[in-house]
Parts: structure tokens; C-alpha cells; sequence
């Protein structure tokens, strides 16, 4: 076994070997950008379909869509939005980062993290095949029609004929075993992969939320992944137990679902979070306020988490103690949240702040996220939900945390580290023009949206009828949409545009302090020449400042 | 290809506390966990809400055998892997033969009993909601069984041709970890199958 011997990479002119050089990879630097850029396949194709149920909701009784495929829209554009542009979106910057920010070579198990990628990259092409079942392509295909929380009975074989709710079930089940793989990796990086000085306490708070939502991916999607089995189970087998004929509940599939699915906000929120407190600092050129605060809300939040899911359910008819638990638990979580809002207000507060891009969506992100904290807690109210249960309230609101909070804050993650994987700048202007045009057609979607639903909108209604007072409303929400899509076109005009012809970064664009900045852009296959060796939370702080470092007040 | 200079590590050879392994066994652990504690709680659920017969009480035999075979290889599974560690080929050979052994008598146990209750009993999974619990949370114990007697097999495979090595050790361990999980979780499922629900 010649395995001293050095393999010197040949130049590669064959597009083939670039090609097999990527399907191949297990470099987590390549793995991240295939992550990120199959998100952002599926988030012009989510966009699309909220595109077409907006023109569909425009008007009262239009006949733009028709029931079935407007079911189908709203059930692909949410399970799409959740597991196939979200979670990949902050799987790949994690990927791509974690790493680098703790001074490792690669995450602890590079071939685990190509197997998670392509587990979910197949569970979107499966979900998508649906389309191409079965029924013509122009009414939808056979694709799911149940709703992104698919409540039983509706997918019982006698109400969901046919194999979409199949691909749904496959779909979800393949790529939540890509992202278990994934929680592993995250975890074992940052407990194991460390470089020498960087004790828990020193690791970026990037690093650190990574941590966390790797352990809720573990404790999160498998409860997900055990009720597909079921429901398989169910449709195949001839099992029962979502089936009230022989004595089921389908209440038991509400439970195993959300024990699932609210858990899973916070596994999107939390990376976000961890972009937030990581941009946000470099741009007020001062360091993050209250770390360990930070830290212990973020564990806060992830264990509290874990116990709030029946807060989606307090119409079922559940005991009072139970309603009084859900609303208490659902309350607490506010706490640490509120603390998270306040380190970061502080950490602004007497900062010199730069108004580059990338700050100026952490800025709208603090806001926007608020709002829909805000909301969530008069959701959280149990007899406030029993009123706007199921409204549009409750999409204007969750739409705040995943576009508002969700995606400004992926925005940010984009203006901010773009140029560190490609070394050229995303264009100033153009993100300038991106954020106010998002946040112009953000606001008008999502404040108005509220609107309808306290006016006694329910979600998912395939239209409505005149005179209800809800045109109005209906119609700002969807010019916005013409907004977003304008950032959205902008946006991905300004990504490919500026890699090929964006200003040079250099190392260290931001002039920033985390470690990723200390190596090249984009970093080399081994990432440092040599293995850092950091003595403070700021490492790069040190190295600029020899005469006054971090680590002789931490 | 200059990268802004890190100070080197002087003292790179500073031993990492953590294996990461052992951190990644640890997490597959915990996420099976939440995959049984599931199907458990259906199972504990669903007791005695069967519309139709039959009953556990009326149908189900306590495993015994099967089940002191399966928890014995735990102990076996350590000895070989402490055999391993020290060196003894022999012992480890042994050992890693006879966990592989108790692990698929219980296996087999596991498919008698099935083909009996399908056979003899007509009780399958669409029998009613005890039939759907019994044969999910039974199987899936059964699948992680099977799963670890193929990983197991492996090993013993190359151990035979004398490829497992004092220095593969932390590997076997590694596995071993998995095993002992899928063994402790018989002793759940066990109590919640043929004790509680019966």
C-alpha cells in the first residue's frame, strides 16, 4: 500500500471529471454550496407556487386555479419550503462553516455528510417526481394534496387515492435520514474536531448553535421519521393506527407530527440565530454582548422546545391542564428568546455601526422577528387561538418568522460570507436594491395578511366570496408578492453576476474575527496551512491587535 | 495560496478528549431512542383499545430463552471486546462468534413466533390495533437485530480471515456500543410488550 505516496491532481480540462469531481465530493466546503444552491433551486420553485396562489387569492371567487390544484400548491410549497429550502439552506451554511470557524479540516465524518446530502437532495427529486405521476402535468400530476402537516384521516388510502401522499411520505422519510446523518456530524464536529485553545467556551457562538440544533435535528425529526413509518404502515399494511374504523386516533398522528414539527422552527430559527450573532457583531465593530447568556438561551430554547407542540392543538379538545401546559410552556419560551433580542439591541447599542448589506437584513431581521415573536405569544394564548385557529392570521404569522426572521437572516449569511467562498464581493448596489425592494414586498404580503385573518379568513380556502371584505387585503398581500419576486430575480441576478464579475475580496473582506477569515478565499481543500491555534472568542481580533488581545479580559 | 498567518501549533499533538466515534454512536443512539420512544408510546397507547380479539394476554408466550440469549451477548460482546483490546485473538474470535450466535438465536426465536402467530393464530398486523403496535414495535426492535447481526457478521468475516487487529479495537468498541443499545432496548420493549401489555 503505497499510501506515503503524494497524488498530484492533474489540470483538469475535462468538464466529465469537474462534473464527477463534485457527485463525488467529500470535501464540506463542496457539500455546503451543493446544499445552498439546491435550496435556492427549490426557493424559485416554492416562490412559483406561491406566485400562482397568490394570483389564485387575488380576487374573490376566481377561477385561476381549481381546488385540487391549489391543495396541491399549498402542500408542495410548505413541505418544499420546510425540508427541501430551509433545512438544506442551513445545513450547507453550517456545513461550510462550522468547520472553518473551529479551525477543523473537515467535519468528523465526511462520507456520513456526502451520504446526508444526497439522501435529501433524492428526497426533493422524489417529493417532485409526483408531478409526473399519474394525471395530466397541468392539474398537478399526482402530486400531495394533503396539507405539509398531512393530518390523518385525509391520508388514509380512501381519502388520498393514488401514490401522492406516497411521495410525500417517501420523500420526508428519505430526507430525514439525510438530516439525522446530519445532526450527527454537527454535533461530533464541534465536540471532537476542535482545534488546540478552543475550549467550549472560546468556540463561536456560530459553532455553538450549530451544536444545539444538531441535537434537536436527533431528538426532532426521528419522531417524524417513526410516524411516516406508521402511516406507511397504515397505507400498505393494512395497519390502523391513525384509523378511527378499527379503534385509532388521529389525533395520535397530531401528536407525533408536532412533536415533530415545532421543534423543527426552532431547528431552522437557531442557525439563523447564529448568523444574526455572528454578522451582527463585525458590523457594529464591537463583541457579541452576553455570551454566555447567549449560550445558555440558545440550550434554553432548544430543551424547551421539545415541550411545546400541543400549541398547535389546542382545538382538538384537549383537557384544560393540558391547554394550560402548552400555554405556559409555549410562554416560557419567550424568555430566553427575549433574551437573545436584548444581547443583540446591546451588542448594537455605542457600536460603530457600518450599514453594509448583510447588516441592514440582520437589522430588518431583528425587527421582523419580533413581530412574529409577538404573535406567536397572542397565538400561545389558548383562548386567542381558539378564535384564529387555522386563520390567516396564523400564515401571516409564521410567514414572519420564516421570511421575515428565516430568510432576511439567510440574506445575510449570503452578503456576508459569499465572498469567502468564491473570493469575489456580491455587488453593494444591487443588495442594497434587494433588501428594500424584499422588504417593501415583505411587508406588504405579511403585515396585511394579518388582516384577513381577524377578519375570519381560513387558511387554505381555494377562494372566497365577494362582499366578505377580504379583497382588499387579499390584493395588497399579492402585489406584494410581485415585490418579492423582483428581490428574489435581483438577488439571484446579483449571485451570478458577481461571482464571474464581482470586485476581489481577499482574505478578509469584513474585517472580521472568527477564523474562517484567517485562510483564503475560497479556502484551500485542507482549509489552513497550518492547524490555528486561538487563545480568545475573537482569534483573528488577537492576531491584528498583538498589543491589546481579547484573551487578557475573557 | 498565503493565508493570513495563525500562530502554529506548537503543541499540536494535544490529545482530543472526545472520539468522535464514540460522539457519533452516542447521537445515533439518541435518535433511534427518539424512533422507539414512538412506536412505545403508541404501543402503550393503544393497549387494551383493540375494537376485536385477540388480546396479548390471550396469544402472547413470554420469550425467555430468546430474551436471556439476547441480553447474555451483551456480556459476551464486552469480553470480546476487552479480549480485543489486549490482544487475544482467540478469545476475541470466540466471544465475537458467540454474541453472533445468541443474537441470531433470537432472531430466529423472533420469526418463530411471528410465523406462529400468522399461521396457527391468523393474527397479523391488520388484525386490529394490537396486531399494528405488537408487529411495528417488535419488528423494528427485530430490524435492529438484524441489522447489527450484518454488521456483526462483517466483522466476524474479517476477524476469520485475520484481518481485525489489536489497533481496529476502538472500531469493535464503537459497534459493540451499538449492540448494547439494540440489547438495553429489548429490555424496554420487552417489559412494555410482554409485561405491561399483557
Amino acid at each position: 500500500m503505497a499510501t506515503d505516496s503524494i497524488a498530484i491532481p492533474l489540470p483538469r480540462t475535462a468538464s466529465r471529471s469537474v462534473v464527477l469531481d463534485w457527485l463525488c465530493t467529500v470535501d464540506h466546503k463542496k457539500i455546503g454550496i451543493m446544499y445552498i444552491v439546491y435550496a435556492l433551486i427549490f426557493l424559485v420553485i416554492m416562490g412559483c407556487e406561491a406566485i400562482l396562489m397568490r394570483i389564485q387569492l387575488a380576487r374573490p371567487e376566481s377561477t385561476f386555479l381549481n381546488a385540487e390544484a391549489f391543495n396541491r400548491l399549498f402542500t408542495m410549497h410548505g413541505t418544499t419550503g420546510i425540508f427541501f429550502v430551509a433545512m438544506p439552506m442551513l445545513f450547507g451554511f453550517g456545513n461550510y462553516f462550522v468547520p472553518l470557524m473551529i479551525g477543523a479540516r473537515d467535519m468528523a465524518f465526511p462520507r456520513v455528510n456526502a451520504f446526508s446530502f444526497w439522501m435529501t437532495a433524492f428526497g426533493g427529486i422524489l417529493l417532485y417526481a409526483s408531478f409526473f405521476s399519474g394525471g395530466s402535468l397541468l392539474h398537478g400530476g399526482s402530486a400531495p394534496a394533503v396539507g405539509w402537516f398531512a393530518y390523518a384521516p385525509l391520508t388514509a388510502p380512501a381519502f388520498s387515492p393514488g401514490h401522492g401522499t406516497d411521495f410525500w411520505i417517501l420523500a420526508l422519510l428519505v430526507a430525514g435520514v439525510g438530516s439525522i446523518g446530519a445532526g450527527v456530524n454537527f454535533v461530533a464536529t464541534v465536540l471532537c474536531m476542535r482545534c488546540p485553545g478552543m475550549t467550549l467556551g472560546k468556540m463561536p457562538l456560530f459553532a455553538w448553535m450549530n451544536l444545539v440544533t444538531g441535537a434537536m435535528v436527533l431528538v426532532a425529526i426521528s419522531p417524524l421519521t417513526a410516524a411516516q413509518l406508521m402511516l406507511i404502515g397504515d397505507r400498505f399494511l393494512g395497519s390502523h393506527f391513525f384509523d378511527p374504523a378499527a379503534g385509532g386516533q388521529p389525533v395520535m398522528w397530531m401528536h407525533f407530527f408536532w412533536i415533530f414539527g415545532h421543534p423543527e422552527v426552532y431547528i431552522l430559527i437557531i442557525p439563523s440565530f447564529a448568523f444574526i450573532s455572528e454578522i451582527l457583531p463585525v458590523f457594529s465593530r464591537k463583541a457579541i454582548f452576553g455570551y454566555p447568556a447567549m449560550v445558555a438561551a440558545t440550550a434554553g430554547i432548544g430543551f424547551i422546545s421539545l415541550g411545546v407542540w400541543a400549541h398547535h392543538m389546542f382545538t382538538v379538545g384537549m383537557p384544560s391542564y393540558g391547554n394550560a401546559f402548552f400555554v405556559l410552556t409555549t410562554m416560557v419560551v419567550a424568555v430566553p428568546t427575549g433574551i437573545k433580542i436584548f444581547n443583540w439591541l446591546a451588542t448594537l447599542w455605542g457600536g460603530k455601526i457600518r450599514f453594509a448589506t448583510p447588516m441592514l437584513f440582520c437589522i430588518a431581521f431583528l425587527f421582523q422577528f419580533l413581530i412574529g415573536g409577538l404573535t406567536g405569544i397572542m397565538l400561545a394564548t389558548a383562548p386567542f387561538d381558539w378564535q384564529l385557529h387555522d386563520s390567516y392570521f396564523v400564515v401571516a404569522h409564521f410567514h414572519y418568522i420564516i421570511v421575515g426572521g428565516i430568510l432576511f437572516a439567510i440574506f445575510a449569511a449570503f452578503y456576508y460570507w459569499f465572498p469567502k467562498m468564491t473570493g469575489r464581493m456580491l455587488s453593494e448596489t444591487l443588495g442594497k436594491w434587494h433588501f428594500w425592494i424584499m422588504v417593501i414586498g415583505f411587508h406588504l404580503t405579511f403585515d396585511f395578511m394579518h388582516v384577513p385573518g381577524l377578519l375570519g379568513m381560513p387558511r387554505r380556502i381555494y377562494t372566497y366570496q365577494a362582499g366578505r371584505g377580504w379583497g382588499v387585503w387579499n390584493m395588497i398581500s399579492s402585489i406584494g408578492v410581485i415585490f418579492q419576486a423582483a428581490a428574489i430575480l435581483i438577488f439571484v441576478y446579483n449571485l451570478v453576476h458577481s461571482y464571474f464579475k464581482g470586485a476581489l475580496a481577499g482574505n478578509d473582506p469584513w474585517d472580521a474575527w472568527t477564523l474562517e477569515w484567517a485562510t483564503t478565499s475560497p479556502p484551500p481543500d485542507y482549509n489552513f496551512d497550518a492547524v490555528p491555534v486561538v487563545r480568545s472568542r475573537r482569534p483573528l481580533w488577537d492576531i491584528k491587535h498583538p498589543e491589546d488581545p481579547d484573551w487578557k479580559y475573557e | 495560496m498565503s493565508a493570513t498567518p495563525v500562530s502554529v501549533a506548537a503543541e499540536a499533538a494535544e490529545a482530543q478528549p472526545l472520539s468522535r466515534g464514540r460522539v457519533g454512536m452516542w447521537c445515533l443512539i439518541v435518535a433511534e431512542s427518539a424512533i422507539f420512544l414512538i412506536f412505545i408510546v403508541a404501543y402503550l397507547f393503544y393497549m387494551g383499545k383493540s375494537l376485536d380479539g385477540p388480546t396479548p394476554r390471550e396469544i402472547l408466550t413470554v420469550p425467555v430463552i430468546t430474551t436471556i440469549c439476547l441480553l447474555s451477548s451483551s456480556a459476551t460482546m464486552h469480553w470480546a471486546t476487552a479480549a480485543l483490546r489486549q490482544g487475544k485473538q482467540t478469545a476475541f474470535r470466540l466471544f465475537w462468534f458467540v454474541t453472533f450466535a445468541l443474537g441470531a438465536i433470537f432472531l430466529i426465536g423472533t420469526g418463530r413466533e411471528w410465523h406462529h402467530f400468522i399461521y396457527q393464530e391468523n393474527f397479523t398486523i391488520h388484525t386490529n390495533l394490537f396486531g399494528s403496535t405488537y408487529y411495528s414495535l417488535v419488528g423494528l426492535h427485530a430490524t435492529h437485530v438484524a441489522v447489527g447481526l450484518i454488521a456483526l457478521g462483517t466483522v466476524l468475516l474479517l476477524a476469520l480471515l485475520g484481518k481485525v487487529k489489536q489497533e481496529h479495537s476502538e472500531r469493535c468498541e464503537i459497534l459493540a456500543m451499538y449492540w448494547h443499545f439494540v440489547d438495553a432496548i429489548w429490555v424496554v420493549v420487552f417489559t412494555v410488550v410482554y409485561g405491561l401489555g399483557r
